[in-house]
């Protein structure tokens, strides 16, 4: 009895933890947006369709405790993770950006924020990603810790 | 049930940080710190209005720019209404892909008294020459004479160094100044946060 607790509160936890992270991002995201006016790139968008549904997904999840949230929120995350990782390539110029900025558009390598001289919306980006795949595996796989 | 409580607490705590956040966020003074100002007027640049008004409007564009064009005739209506209180200072943000030589374009017929001549004529045809991803600055060559431009003169101008230099300092000056869309106005140091043209009026007159 004591197992299953401990183990149903370790799910809470990482369910939790991934809950907050992707908050954080989606008001982080429209802060940026929509209060300090910095109007998001293409790739910025990708990113926010993976990101905003895993804040509600987790939400639902965390009520419930469900494990299987492992299968409804990993495609997003796979999704949001490749977006994250070509954005960082794209601005770091190690893939050449081909879309032209424009006056309607953005252009993707453009620096909003640089936190320390190396911190950038699509790092902070990168980072959230990755903090939700590590622990989705973490739930997915906690029963062999 | 504990659990519960803390996952309403704590989208109640995220809300209220957002909402909190942009409060301040509005509420703060955005103006141009002291040591970036001298980024925002630079003495060669060319100023619109009275050279003496206190009010001063600095406006980074590029030609190539839809929105700049429709923006212009609206900023030249305000000036117009403020004769002696209000200047313009352009600036370049060349952003756009060969607007650098539309600019040097721009520069060079101001040695021949022809700045704004040559940017409404530019303004006036952008559609033809500024097509999305592949302008066709050579167009051009044959609107600017409609300027009353000596093109010959223009050429032989556009080779001087003081032209490149004065272009190269104001894309420096949009990089200090975190210009990274057109047209961006800042009034008297203050940044227009919130884009639009009611929003501008409305700064415009805020300092006025």
């Amino acid at each position: 009895m004591d197992q299953i607790q401990k183990s149903s509160n370790t799910l809470f936890t990482l369910l939790f933890f991934a809950w907050i992270v992707s908050m954080v991002s989606m008001l982080g995201s429209l802060f940026f947006s929509e209060i300090m006016m910095f109007p998001p790139c293409v790739m910025c968008w990708y990113q926010r369709i993976c990101m905003y549904p895993l804040s509600v997904l987790f939400l639902v999840a965390l009520f419930s405790n469900d494990q299987n949230i492992f299968k409804y929120a990993m495609p997003l995350v796979l999704l949001g993770l490749f977006f994250a990782i070509y954005h960082n390539l794209l601005y770091f110029g190690i893939v050449p950006e081909t879309l032209a900025p424009c006056s309607q558009g953005v252009s993707c390598t453009s620096d909003y924020i640089n936190w320390f001289g190396f911190i950038t919306i699509q790092l902070l980006s990168l980072v959230a990603f990755a903090l939700i795949f590590v622990t989705l595996i973490f739930i997915r796989f906690r029963t062999k810790l | 049930m504990k659990k519960q409580t803390l996952i309403v607490a704590s989208l109640f705590v995220l809300v209220l940080l957002f909402v909190g956040g942009s409060y301040v966020y509005k509420n703060a003074n955005h103006s141009v710190s002291a040591e970036k100002s001298a980024a925002l007027v630079r003495p060669y640049a060319y100023v619109l209005g009275n050279p003496n008004a206190k009010t001063t409007i600095v406006e980074f564009f590029d030609p190539a720019c839809g929105t700049c064009k429709s923006f212009y005739p609206f900023v030249k209506s305000i000036l117009k209404q403020n004769p002696d209180t209000l200047k313009l200072v352009l600036r370049y943000a060349p952003f756009h892909t060969d607007s650098y030589y539309v600019v040097a374009m721009i520069e060079a017929a101001r040695l021949q008294g022809k700045y704004l001549e040559a940017l409404e004529v530019i303004y006036k045809y952008q559609d033809k020459w500024a097509s999305h991803g592949t302008p066709n600055i050579g167009l051009i060559w044959g609107f600017l004479p409609e300027a009353g431009i000596d093109i010959d003169r223009l050429k032989e101008d556009l080779k001087k160094p003081e032209i490149d230099a004065l272009i190269k300092q104001d894309i420096a000056d949009t990089k200090t100044l975190g210009v990274n869309a057109t047209p961006e106005f800042f009034v008297n140091g203050k940044p227009l946060i919130k884009f639009g043209k009611q929003e501008l009026e409305d700064l415009i007159k805020s300092e006025l």
